[in-house]
């Protein structure tokens, strides 16, 4: 089974998920699925938990009986079309919105055993347009969850500066400035910033990059992905972009009319789509989509090694992606070089090559 | 006398009158900002209610001053609470509206941040909402400012102090400078208060917390200050519209004249019956006709020293008017001589107290005389008739517009209510309105100022006094008398029916015998 095979670089977890996602999609299994849960995979306790959510607004049903799992450090993407209640449902995970039925767990605990601000001072809380203060500095913003915990003011100024070099904006120059004189991008470091600044092990991300322009997305996207106080976060995003979803989580939630269309990997829902929803949603990007999910190491069975000139050729890791490898600018000249994690050179291969592996990748995962 | 030297020889009384003011402000603007801050404030906590609480308050605002004066006399009184009271309402709509829709639009991602990050519902309202809000906040408290400086010159009317007293004396009297001696400084307030919170505004930020503190503090000292003192006054009060405090035929006369001297207040006219009634003054200086002497059962006392002059009604009408149809004079004629002080009463009190419309009770009383009522124009207006702002000159402008339109081709167009004497007078001399009933006494003390020894030759005789008005007034202004309906519409002093028995008082004499046991 190839996909157990390639997956497991994300460690045992996925694995499990991926055992299990069948079962999770449709809040309407939810017995059996809670069953496989309780049998096998006790050990793994998941970080948040949510069980048979439903939100009602007068009558209307935004969410639907949405059941899901997010293990730590785990980052879980919420996507769909505008109105499916991907926010909705980010919002009763701090309780911004209280759900209409269902509970939520985390670590273990029901988050409605404990008064709704000790929950969000645990949990980093980014929206979209940064939501700062405009009457506070960017050091006062970054300052409000530590305040509120009644961190010491000389450990509280310390963590700002530690956090605004992080963000990439020096303290010196940016902490007493106020939020509107800097750009939509520095904005968004500073929310960003100031809902890690009391260290939650979880944060919830709302359209987190949506209000900016193409070019500061991407930065910031590789940024955000790069930054390592988020390597052992729990995340999750809810975005309508869907590169953000493949590029920035481990898996995505995808919603339609407040029910879970498909709960898996990129990888899982871009190539083996539970439906005709699923599939149309990622139709018009699909070649990319594609590219994007694929890296180098999946295609290795199929790549020949064509040991051109050694030493000329770029190198790339395995874990890149087929997508980032044809966009780079000095892809195709010299040939491929495929490096393992530590840089040595595995093989040697070429655009052609490249791709005719890949359809061979493709087949082998739809058969 | 320039304005300069009424100013500076009546700088006490200004200086008093502006304390005054500022104080009445200051107060009702405290309890405004504390208890509307505080409702907008919770309105955004329960929305639903917000349109109907907003609606309620803006209804307040849109009664008249005198109208909600009125309304709060008989709970309340006359003085400086209920001053303060009506400026409060009045203060309230810009405070609330404010507070509400600032808090509302502060833009919802930022509230949902810091909720999402864990503040309390306290300190996202402390801390963010109402720092956000306060630019719209103060905006409302400025206005709420300036509008209460203005209202509070109304207050005067029911005998708080302030300003208001030199412009209503001064407006009522044809007094130019003694109206601006309190239109001025009332002015000047107004910008200093608008200017003075400009500068509040900028440091609010960071006096946020002490602002409204000091404003709770304010409202609690000078609440029980202020209600203290108004709750325990026993002694004998006198209300007295401002025109008779400051005319000639008033109260300066009379004091001189039966060596009386009362604790007096200021009282709007339409307020001063029932000031009376409901036992917040004792005496009053009404009018001998006014329908409330019946209704509510009071005394007049009489002039037994002979002071108060006549005061006998008749069409005043601009000369060219006359002089382009001279028809008016016979047919205005018809109502000549054919009102008597019972029946002016009688009339009065039709309106004042049963409620019945003007109008009905003018065809009633016309059908009785045996003239037509039928006709009814609209559209032109060749004759424009005014009135001053009381129950009698709205009849008698009915009654002068009934008979010109049944007996000549004329379309009469009425524009009563005009403010006083010296608002009506001036309207008729520029050519605004045509006519209007004045009386006598009126004429010769108030617009004619006529000299001392003149007054006291001819003031015994109603005749003399119609027949030198007539003449000045024709010399002077090319205004004509025409024939007096009847009735003396004179001051006179009246009391509770009630206390004159007990007290065993009949005449003014009597009265000051009385006080000055």
């Amino acid at each position: 089974m190839p996909i157990i095979k390639n997956s497991a670089t994300y460690g045992i977890h996925k694995v499990i998920m991926k055992n299990s996602f069948v079962i999770i999609a449709h809040g309407t299994a939810i017995k059996e699925y809670n069953g496989v849960v309780g049998n096998s995979q006790n050990s793994q306790m998941a970080m948040i938990e949510a069980i048979n959510l439903t939100k009602k607004y007068e009558g209307v049903t935004a969410v639907d009986h949405v059941s899901f799992q997010i293990a730590e450090g785990e980052t879980l993407g919420l996507i769909g079309t505008s109105g499916c209640g991907k926010t909705t449902t980010l919002k009763m995970l701090n309780r911004l919105l209280e759900p209409s039925s269902g509970r939520i767990l985390v670590q273990g605990k029901d988050i409605r055993k404990d008064k709704p601000e000790r929950l969000r001072q645990g949990i980093g809380y980014v929206i979209q347009n940064g939501g700062l203060f405009p009457h506070y500095t960017v050091a006062e913003n970054i300052a409000v969850v530590p305040r509120l915990l009644k961190w010491k003011e000389k450990r509280i100024s310390g963590s700002t500066d530690k956090l605004l070099e992080m963000v990439g904006l020096p303290p010196s120059e940016f902490s007493q400035r106020y939020p509107q004189e800097l750009s939509g991008g520095q904005q968004q470091r500073v929310g960003l910033a100031r809902a890690l600044a009391a260290d939650p092990p979880i944060v919830l991300l709302d359209e987190p990059f949506g209000a900016l322009d193409q070019i500061t997305r991407g930065q910031i996207q590789q940024e955000f992905k790069q930054l390592e106080s988020l390597l052992k976060k729990t995340m999750v995003l809810v975005t309508h972009d869907v590169f953000e979803a493949v590029t920035l989580c481990d898996r995505i939630c995808l919603m339609n009319q407040g029910r879970i269309e498909q709960i898996g990997t990129p990888k899982e829902l871009i190539f083996q789509p539970h439906n005709d929803f699923v599939r149309d949603f990622f139709s018009s990007n699909l070649f990319q989509l594609e590219l994007h999910v694929t890296c180098l190491g999946d295609l290795i069975p199929w790549l020949e090694n064509l040991s051109p000139r050694e030493g000329c050729a770029t190198l790339f890791k395995v874990k890149e992606n087929l997508l980032s490898i044809l966009q780079h600018k000095n892809m195709g000249q010299n040939g491929i070089g495929i490096g393992d994690r530590h840089g040595h050179r595995i093989l040697t291969t070429n655009c052609e090559n490249l791709l005719s592996a890949f359809y061979q990748y493709k087949k082998s995962i739809l058969n | 006398m320039s304005f300069w030297e009424f100013f500076t020889s009546n700088i006490r009384e200004i200086f008093d009158q502006t304390l005054q003011h500022i104080g009445l402000t200051v107060i009702s603007l405290a309890i405004a900002v504390t208890v509307g801050v505080l409702v907008g404030v919770v309105l955004t906590r329960y929305p639903r209610f917000s349109t109907q609480v907003i609606g309620t308050v803006g209804v307040i605002q849109t009664i008249p001053s005198v109208a909600l004066l009125g309304f709060l006399l008989p709970l309340l009184g006359i003085g400086v609470t209920p001053a303060i009271i009506a400026l409060f309402l009045y203060a309230l709509l810009p405070i609330v509206r404010n507070t509400y829709t600032g808090i509302e639009e502060v833009d919802g991602s930022i509230k949902e941040a810091a909720k999402g990050m864990g503040m309390p519902d306290l300190q996202v309202l402390f801390k963010v909402e109402l720092p956000l809000a306060i630019p719209v906040i103060f905006a409302g408290i400025r206005t709420a400012a300036v509008t209460t400086v203005g209202v509070a010159t109304l207050s005067a009317l029911i005998a708080s102090g302030g300003l208001g007293e030199f412009i209503f004396r001064g407006i009522a009297l044809n007094n130019v400078n003694m109206m601006l001696a309190g239109a001025i400084p009332a002015a000047i307030l107004a910008l200093l208060f608008d200017f003075l919170l400009g500068i509040l505004q900028k440091q609010v930020q960071r006096f946020l917390k002490p602002i409204l503190i000091g404003a709770a503090i304010i409202v609690t000292v000078s609440v029980s200050w202020w209600l203290g003192p108004q709750i325990f006054n026993n002694s004998f009060i006198a209300g007295f519209p401002s025109e008779f405090m400051g005319r000639a035929d008033g109260y300066p006369g009379l004091q001189s004249h039966y060596n009386l001297s009362l604790d007096s207040v200021q009282l709007n006219p339409a307020l001063m019956y029932d000031a009376l009634k409901e036992k917040k003054v004792d005496v009053i200086s009404g009018y001998s006709t006014d329908g409330r002497i019946k209704a509510y059962d009071l005394a007049v006392l009489e002039d037994d020293l002979h002071f108060f002059p006549p005061y006998y009604p008749a069409p005043l009408i601009r000369g060219e008017v006359l002089k382009e149809y001279p028809e008016l004079e016979g047919v205005l004629g018809k109502l000549g001589g054919k009102i008597s002080d019972e029946t002016m009463t009688q009339l009065n009190y039709q309106v004042d107290y049963l409620n019945k419309p003007t109008i009905e009770v003018v065809k009633e009383f016309l059908t009785e005389l045996g003239l037509e009522t039928s006709i009814e124009r609209t559209g032109g207006s060749d004759i424009v008739i005014g009135s001053k702002g009381f129950t009698e000159q709205y009849l008698l402008a009915e009654m002068l517009g009934v008979v010109i339109e049944n007996y000549t081709n004329l379309d009469v167009d009425l524009k009563t209510g005009l403010g006083g004497t010296k608002i009506a007078f001036n309207a008729l001399v520029q050519g605004e309105i045509d006519m209007y009933p004045e009386y006598t006494g009126t004429g010769l003390f108030v617009i004619l100022r006529a000299p001392e020894e003149v007054q006291k030759a001819i003031i015994q005789d109603k005749e003399e006094v119609f027949a030198y008005v007539k003449e000045q007034f024709k010399e002077l202004y090319d205004l004509e008398w025409l024939e007096p309906f009847g009735f003396n519409n004179t001051y006179a002093m009246m009391m509770r029916r009630e206390d004159t028995e007990k007290l065993n008082i009949r005449s003014i004499s009597d009265l000051k015998a009385y006080l000055s046991q």
